[in-house]
C-alpha cells in the first residue's frame, strides 16, 4: 500500500517537473518565433520593419515581465539574463553540483528513515512475542507452583497430622498422577521426609528399606535403562536425612534416596525449608532420564508458622520436603506448539543466577546475531533469576521499499539537475551566439564605416577635377558669347554641378544607410528645378532623338518649402534611367497634385497609343500607383484633411526597353541591377533607384512602378511638401513676382499646331508659363483659319516638327495664297539640331526659329527673344564678370584676414589687394580679437578656422560677444562716441577660410557667429558670393 | 636682342609647362601669378620665399620631434601647416606629400615620410630658383614675362 502512494507521489513530482521543463522550453520556442517572423516582416519593407521592432520591443518587455514573474520561482533564471555570462556559468554549475548533493543526501535519509522504521516494527513485533511466550511460561510455571504448595500443605494435614497416616506411597502416586494436568509444567513430584540420625535405624525399620545416597549417582551418571535403585549405597552417617517416601510414578525411582547427598538436592532443601517458599534448582541433568530439569522444593512444616518466623524456627518446624521436576525443554516446546508462528521465532531460556555464565535450559544455542530480544521470567525464586532470549528465524528482509523510494527520488533530482544543466547549457549557447552575432555586426559595421570612407574619399578626389571643368565653364561664361553658345555652356555648367551633386549623393547613400540624412526646408521653384533637370539630360535626349517632355499642373503652386536638392535628386535618378534605357519615343514628366488625380481618375481612360505623347504605346501608368497605401479609401480623405500640405504626384514616363518581370521585384534593392549585361552596356551603379526610395520615404510618399518589357516603364512617386505661396503673395503678382525676366512675352498670342493632345499639352504648359495665351488646332489649316477669323493678333504659330514635314508645302502654298496682313512669326518645334527646312519658305522670309526640345522656359525665352527681336539683350546688370563686380564692391574696404599659416596670410592678402580692398593681416585670432575691438573701422574679417591656440570659431564667438556687450550699451543709451557713429549697432561680417569642405559646414559657421564660408584657395565666383551678400545692402547707402 | 628675348621666352614658357607636367605646379600657382600686377612686382617671389623659409622652419621643427618621442600632435600640426601653405602657392608635389604624411600622423605612424617632405620642397625649391632666375634674365633683357596658359 504505501508504496503504492510512494510511487504516486515521486510520479506527481515528475509530471510537475516536466510541466516546469515544457514551460521554459516553449519560451525559447515563442521568442524565436518572434525573432523568426520578425526578419520575415522586416524584408517585406522598411516601415514594416521599423514596426516590427516596436512590437519586438513591446514583446521583450513582455517577456521581461515574464522573466521577473518567474523569477519569483526560479530566481537565477532572470538573473542568468541579468549578470555577466562568465560569473553566471560558474555558479550555475555550483548551482547543480549543490542541487545533485542535496538531493543524494535526501534520498540516503530517505533510504535509512524508511529502513529504520521497518527495523523498529520488527523489534516491537519481536518483543511482543517475546514477552507474551516469557508470560505464558511464567503463569504455567507459577500455576504449577501453587499447585506443589498446596500438596506440600496436604501431606502435612494427611500424612503428619494424622496417626497412622493417611497416606502411603499408593496413595501418594494415585493421586499425583491424577492431579497431574494441574502441574502441566512439573514431570513429577516426590516428599522427602526429614529424619535425624537418631531416628534413622527407627525410620529404616519402618520403611523397610534403608537410605541411600545419591551424590555417587551424580558422579556417574548412568543410562536410564540401566539405572537400579537397588544398587546404590546406603547412605553414610549423617547428621540428618531426607529419603524420599512419596514419589509419583514417573519419578519412583527417587524413593529412598536421600535428598540431602545431591549437591544441588541439598542445596535447595535447605534454602527451602530456610524461607518457607519454593526453591529451584539450577538446572541440571535429571536422573534417570538425563534430561535437564529443575526441581522445586517446598518444606512442609510441623505446625502452621507465621509469615514472620526466623529461619532457625522454620528449619525447628520443618518435618519434610516435597519436590516437583519441572522438565524444561519438553515442557517449553509444549508451550511454544500451542502458540501460533512459533516458525519465525527462536527461544532460548537461560537460567542468569550466575550472571557471567549463564546456563542455557533450552534451545539451541545459535550464534547470537540479529535482532534479539530478552524477557525476564519470574518463577517465584528470588534467588534464581531466568530470562528468555528470542530471535527471529530469518534474516531481516531486504528493504526493498525504502530503495525504491529513494532510487525514485534520486533519478527524479538527477532529470531535473539534468533539465536545469541543459537549459543553462542552451542559454550559455545562445549566448555565445548571441555574442558572436554581435561581432559579426560589429564587423559589418565596421565595413560599413569602411565603404563610407571609401565613398568619401573617392568622391572627394573625383570633385577636384570636376572644379576644374566647373571653373573653366564659368569663365568661359564671362567672355563675350552669344544666347545660343551661352546656353550650351549654362547646360554644360548644369550638368558639371549635377554631376558633383551627384556625387554627394553617392555619399548621401552612406547618410541614408546610417540614417543620418536630413531633409531641408527651403523655398523653391519646382518648375525651375524641373527646367534645370530637363537641360541636364536634354543633351543626349537630343542625341539619340528622344523626346523629353514636362509638364506640370496649374494648381501646383510656384513655390514650395522642401528639400529641392533631394527632390532633383529622385527626378533625375529616375529620368537618368528612363533616358538611359530609351531609344526612341518619349520621355514625359508630368506633376499633378494627387487631388487632381482622384479627380480625373474616373474620366481617365486607357491611354490609347496616340494620346501619348510621342504615339508610342507607353506601360500602364495607373498600374505604378495601385500599390500606393495613400491610395487607399481611407488615405484618399487624409490628403484632404491637411490643406497646408502640397501632395505632389511626379510620373515620368518612358517608352524604354522596360524591366523584365523578373527582375521587377528588386528593383529597390541597393548595388542591383536587371542584370551583368545591363551595367555593361549602360552603366551605372544600381543605387539610384535605391536613393530614391529612401528620399521618397523621407518626403513622407511612396514609390512605385509599372513596367511592360519592350513597352516602357513609368515610374511614380508622391512627395509631401508645404506651399511656399503666402496667399497674399500669390494675389498680387504671381508671374512678375517670380519670372521677371520673362515679362517681355506677356499678352502674346500663339498658336500651336498639334494632333496630339498630350505633346500639345506640354506645348501649351510652357508657353503659357512665358505669359503667352496658346491656342491649340489639330492641323494646320485650321491654324490658317484660326487666324483669319481671330479677333486679336496672333504673333507665332508653334508647328511641331512631324506635322511641319509633312505638311509644310500645303501650309507654304495656303500662305502663298493668301497672305496674311500681319504674318506670324514661325517656329517649328523640333526633337534634334539637324531639322530641314524647305527652301521654298525661306525665300523672301525670315527663316522660322527652331526650338529644338526639350521645352523649358530660360531656353524659350532666350530664343524667342532672338527670333522675335525683342527683349533688352543687354545682359542683367548684376552678371557682369564677377571679378569686376567684386572689384567694384571690395575696393576701399577694410579687410582682416586671420591666419596663422603666413604663406595662406599672404596670398589672401594678394588676392584681396588684387580687387583693391585694403587688407590687414593678423597672425593668431587673439591678435584678431584685440584688433576688432570695437571702434575699429573694419569692414569685414576672413578667419582661418583651424588655428593653434585659438581656432577661428571660438575667436569668433568671442568677437561677437564684444559686439552684443557694445550694443547693449549703445541701446542703453550709454552713447559711446565713435568716428563712424551712425553705426546703430555693431555686426562685422565674419567669414570663415578653409581648405577643407567637409570639415566646415555652413551651419557650423553659422552656430558660431560667422557668416559664411570661403574655400582656401580663392575663387573669384564664391568670394563673391559670400561678400555680396552682405555689401550689397551696405553699398547702396554708402556709395 | 630680341632674339634672345625670345628664346629666353620660350625657354620660360617651356620650363614652366615642364614643371606642371612634372606636376610639381598646379593651377594654384599660375592663379597666384595673375595676382602680381605692377603695383606688387616681386609678390611670387615674396610669398615663395616666405614658403620656403617656412618650410625649412617646420622641417627641421619635425625632424627634431620625430625621431624620440614622437609627438604626434605637433607633427600633425606642423604638417597641416605645411599642406595649407604648399596648397596656396600651388606647390602640387609638396602638398600630396603632405597629405600623405598627414595620413601617417592621423594612425599614428612613426614611419612617416618627412624625408620625402624635404626631398620634395629642396627640389621644388631649386626648380623655381631656376625660374626666377629665368625670368630675371628676361627682364633684364628688357623683355616681358610671357603670360603661360597651362592646359
Amino acid at each position: 500500500m504505501s508504496l503504492f502512494h510512494v510511487l504516486g507521489f515521486a510520479l506527481k513530482i515528475g509530471h510537475l517537473f516536466w510541466m516546469l521543463c515544457c514551460w521554459f522550453v516553449s519560451w525559447f520556442v515563442d521568442n524565436g518565433i518572434e525573432d523568426k517572423s520578425g526578419l520575415l516582416v522586416g524584408s517585406v519593407g522598411d516601415l514594416e520593419k521599423t514596426k516590427m521592432t516596436t512590437m519586438k520591443k513591446k514583446n521583450k518587455m513582455c517577456f521581461w515581465n515574464r522573466i521577473s514573474i518567474s523569477g519569483l520561482k526560479i530566481p537565477s533564471f532572470s538573473y542568468q539574463f541579468l549578470g555577466s555570462v562568465k560569473f553566471n556559468k560558474a555558479w550555475w554549475r555550483k548551482l547543480v553540483v549543490a542541487w545533485v548533493v542535496l538531493w543524494v543526501l535526501v534520498s540516503i535519509w530517505t533510504f535509512w528513515y524508511f529502513s529504520s522504521q521497518a527495523m523498529e516494527k520488527r523489534k516491537e513485533t519481536l518483543t511482543s512475542m517475546c514477552d507474551e511466550r516469557a508470560r505464558m511460561l511464567q503463569d504455567q510455571f507459577n500455576v504449577s507452583m501453587n499447585h506443589v504448595q498446596a500438596m506440600s500443605i496436604l501431606i502435612s494435614t494427611f500424612h503428619h497430622g494424622k496417626i497412622p497416616s493417611a497416606i502411603d506411597q499408593r496413595t501418594f502416586s494415585e493421586y499425583t498422577d491424577r492431579t497431574s494436568f494441574e502441574r502441566p509444567l512439573t514431570s513429577g513430584v516426590a516428599y522427602a521426609m526429614r529424619v535425624l540420625h537418631s531416628e534413622r535405624e527407627e525410620f529404616e525399620r519402618q520403611q523397610g528399606w534403608s537410605i541411600r545416597r545419591m551424590d555417587s549417582l551424580e558422579q556417574n551418571p548412568v543410562h536410564k535403562d540401566e539405572y537400579d535403585p537397588e544398587a546404590l549405597e546406603p547412605s553414610p552417617v549423617q547428621e540428618e536425612y531426607a529419603p524420599v517416601i512419596f514419589a509419583q510414578d514417573t519419578v519412583s525411582h527417587v524413593v529412598s534416596l536421600d535428598m540431602l547427598s545431591g549437591k544441588e538436592d541439598r542445596e535447595n532443601v535447605l534454602r527451602a525449608r530456610r524461607s518457607g517458599k519454593g526453591v529451584l534448582t539450577a538446572p541440571f541433568p535429571l536422573l534417570k532420564t538425563n534430561r535437564l530439569g529443575v526441581i522445586l522444593t517446598f518444606a512442609v512444616y510441623k505446625r502452621d508458622l507465621p509469615s514472620n518466623a526466623t529461619p532457625k524456627e522454620r528449619i525447628e518446624a520443618t518435618n519434610g520436603y516435597l519436590g516437583g521436576v519441572f522438565d524444561i525443554e519438553s515442557l517449553v516446546e509444549n508451550l511454544l506448539q500451542q502458540l501460533a508462528s512459533k516458525q519465525t521465532i527462536l527461544v532460548n531460556v537461560y537460567d542468569t543466577t550466575n550472571h557471567s555464565q549463564p546456563i542455557s535450559m533450552y534451545g539451541s544455542d545459535v550464534s547470537a546475531d540479529g535482532l534479539e530480544r530478552v524477557s525476564l521470567l519470574n518463577f517465584g525464586d528470588p534467588f534464581r533469576k531466568h530470562e528468555m532470549r528470542c530471535r527471529f528465524k530469518q534474516k531481516p528482509p531486504w528493504p526493498v521499499l525504502s530503495m525504491v523510494t529513494s532510487f525514485g527520488i534520486l533519478v527524479i533530482a538527477l532529470l531535473v539537475a539534468h533539465i536545469i544543466h541543459a537549459t543553462v547549457s542552451r542559454i550559455t549557447k545562445v549566448e555565445e551566439d548571441c555574442h558572436k552575432m554581435e561581432q559579426l555586426k560589429k564587423k559589418a559595421e565596421a565595413a560599413d564605416v569602411a565603404k563610407s570612407q571609401f565613398l568619401a574619399t573617392v568622391s572627394h578626389e573625383i570633385r577636384t577635377p570636376m572644379n576644374g571643368v566647373l571653373g573653366m565653364l564659368h569663365m568661359l561664361m564671362d567672355t563675350e558669347l552669344d544666347v545660343t553658345q551661352q546656353d550650351y555652356v549654362r547646360t554644360a555648367q548644369a550638368s558639371g554641378k549635377a554631376l558633383v551633386s551627384l556625387i554627394n549623393e553617392v555619399l548621401d547613400q552612406a547618410k541614408i544607410e546610417s540614417g543620418k540624412l536630413e531633409l531641408e526646408d527651403v523655398r523653391f521653384d519646382l518648375r525651375g528645378i524641373l527646367d534645370d533637370v530637363l537641360s541636364l539630360f536634354s543633351g543626349k535626349s537630343q542625341q539619340k532623338g528622344v523626346e523629353l517632355a514636362v509638364y506640370i499642373s496649374d494648381r501646383v503652386p510656384e513655390m514650395l518649402i522642401g528639400d529641392p536638392g533631394r527632390f532633383r535628386q529622385i527626378l533625375t535618378n529616375l529620368m537618368g534611367n528612363s533616358i538611359k534605357f530609351t531609344e526612341k519615343g518619349h520621355i514625359f514628366v508630368t506633376v499633378h497634385l494627387v487631388e487632381e488625380l482622384f479627380e480625373s481618375i474616373d474620366g481617365e481612360t486607357a491611354s490609347s497609343p496616340e494620346s501619348t505623347l510621342s504615339g508610342l504605346p507607353v506601360a500602364d501608368r495607373k498600374r505604378s500607383w495601385e500599390n500606393f497605401k495613400a491610395f487607399s479609401s481611407s488615405g484618399h480623405r487624409s490628403f484632404e484633411q491637411s490643406p497646408p500640405d502640397i501632395n505632389l504626384i511626379v510620373a515620368v514616363e518612358d517608352t524604354g526597353i522596360g524591366i523584365p518581370l523578373e527582375a521587377q521585384s528588386r528593383i529597390f534593392t541597393p548595388f542591383m541591377q536587371v542584370g551583368p549585361s545591363i551595367s555593361r552596356t549602360h552603366g551605372g551603379t544600381g543605387i539610384g533607384l535605391s536613393i530614391s526610395k529612401c528620399l521618397v520615404g523621407l518626403m513622407k510618399g511612396e514609390i512605385g512602378f509599372s513596367s511592360t518589357p519592350k513597352v516602357g516603364s513609368t515610374f511614380t512617386f508622391t512627395a509631401v511638401f508645404s506651399n511656399g505661396m503666402q496667399q497674399t503673395e500669390r494675389k498680387n503678382d504671381p508671374q512678375n513676382n517670380n519670372q521677371p525676366i520673362f515679362s517681355e512675352f506677356r499678352g502674346m498670342k500663339a498658336v500651336v499646331v498639334d494632333h496630339r493632345p498630350a505633346r500639345a499639352k506640354v506645348s501649351w504648359y510652357h508657353f503659357q508659363r512665358l505669359g503667352i495665351r496658346v491656342e491649340v488646332v489639330p492641323r494646320v489649316e485650321q491654324a490658317l483659319h484660326y487666324m483669319k477669323i481671330g479677333t486679336c493678333t496672333v504673333n507665332m504659330i508653334l508647328i511641331e516638327q512631324e506635322i511641319w514635314n509633312r505638311e509644310a508645302d500645303v501650309f507654304i502654298k495656303k500662305l502663298q495664297k493668301e497672305p496674311l496682313v500681319l504674318s506670324p512669326k514661325l517656329i517649328l518645334l523640333a526633337n534634334s539640331v539637324e531639322s530641314s527646312i524647305p527652301d521654298a519658305y525661306c525665300t523672301g522670309r525670315d527663316p522660322p526659329i527652331v526650338i529644338v526640345k526639350p521645352l523649358r522656359a530660360s531656353m524659350l525665352a532666350a530664343t524667342l527673344q532672338r527670333g522675335l527681336g525683342i527683349g533688352n539683350r543687354e545682359p542683367p546688370q548684376q552678371k557682369g564678370p564677377p571679378a569686376l563686380i567684386l572689384r567694384n564692391l571690395l575696393l576701399g574696404r577694410k579687410i582682416l584676414i586671420v591666419d596663422d599659416n603666413n604663406v595662406n596670410l599672404r596670398v589672401a592678402a594678394g588676392a584681396l589687394k588684387k580687387y583693391g580692398a585694403d587688407v590687414v593681416c593678423a597672425e593668431s585670432g587673439i591678435k584678431a580679437i584685440s584688433l576688432l575691438k570695437p571702434p575699429h573701422e573694419f569692414d569685414a574679417c576672413f578667419m582661418d578656422i583651424q588655428m593653434p591656440e585659438m581656432d577661428g570659431f571660438e575667436a569668433t564667438k568671442r568677437i561677437r560677444d564684444m559686439e552684443e556687450e557694445i550694443n547693449k550699451r549703445i541701446k542703453n543709451g550709454e552713447a559711446v562716441i565713435v568716428e563712424n557713429g551712425n553705426k546703430a549697432s555693431w555686426h562685422l561680417p565674419v567669414l570663415a577660410m578653409t581648405a577643407d569642405v567637409i570639415q566646415a559646414t555652413h551651419e557650423e559657421c553659422l552656430k558660431c557667429g560667422m557668416d559664411g564660408y570661403v574655400s582656401k584657395p580663392f575663387e573669384a565666383e564664391q568670394l563673391y558670393r559670400e561678400v555680396s551678400r552682405f555689401f550689397d545692402s551696405s553699398s547702396d547707402t554708402e556709395s | 636682342m630680341n632674339t634672345i628675348v625670345a628664346q629666353l621666352q620660350r625657354q620660360f614658357q617651356d620650363y614652366i609647362v615642364s614643371l606642371y607636367q612634372q606636376g610639381y605646379l598646379d593651377n594654384q600657382f599660375s592663379e597666384l601669378r595673375k595676382l602680381q600686377d605692377e603695383g606688387t612686382p616681386d609678390f611670387v617671389a615674396e610669398v615663395v620665399s616666405l614658403f620656403f623659409d617656412d618650410c625649412a622652419k617646420l622641417i627641421s621643427n619635425m625632424s627634431r620631434s620625430l625621431p624620440d618621442n614622437v609627438d604626434f600632435k605637433q607633427v600633425d600640426s606642423g604638417v597641416h601647416q605645411l599642406k595649407g601653405s604648399s596648397s596656396s602657392i600651388g606647390a602640387r608635389r609638396v602638398k600630396n606629400v603632405c597629405i600623405a604624411f598627414k595620413e601617417c600622423c592621423d594612425v599614428q605612424n612613426r614611419e612617416g615620410c618627412l624625408q620625402q617632405v624635404d626631398y620634395e620642397y629642396k627640389m621644388l625649391k631649386t626648380k623655381l630658383q631656376d625660374l626666377f632666375n629665368l625670368e630675371q634674365q628676361i627682364l633684364q633683357a628688357g623683355g616681358k614675362i610671357p603670360q603661360v596658359d597651362i592646359n
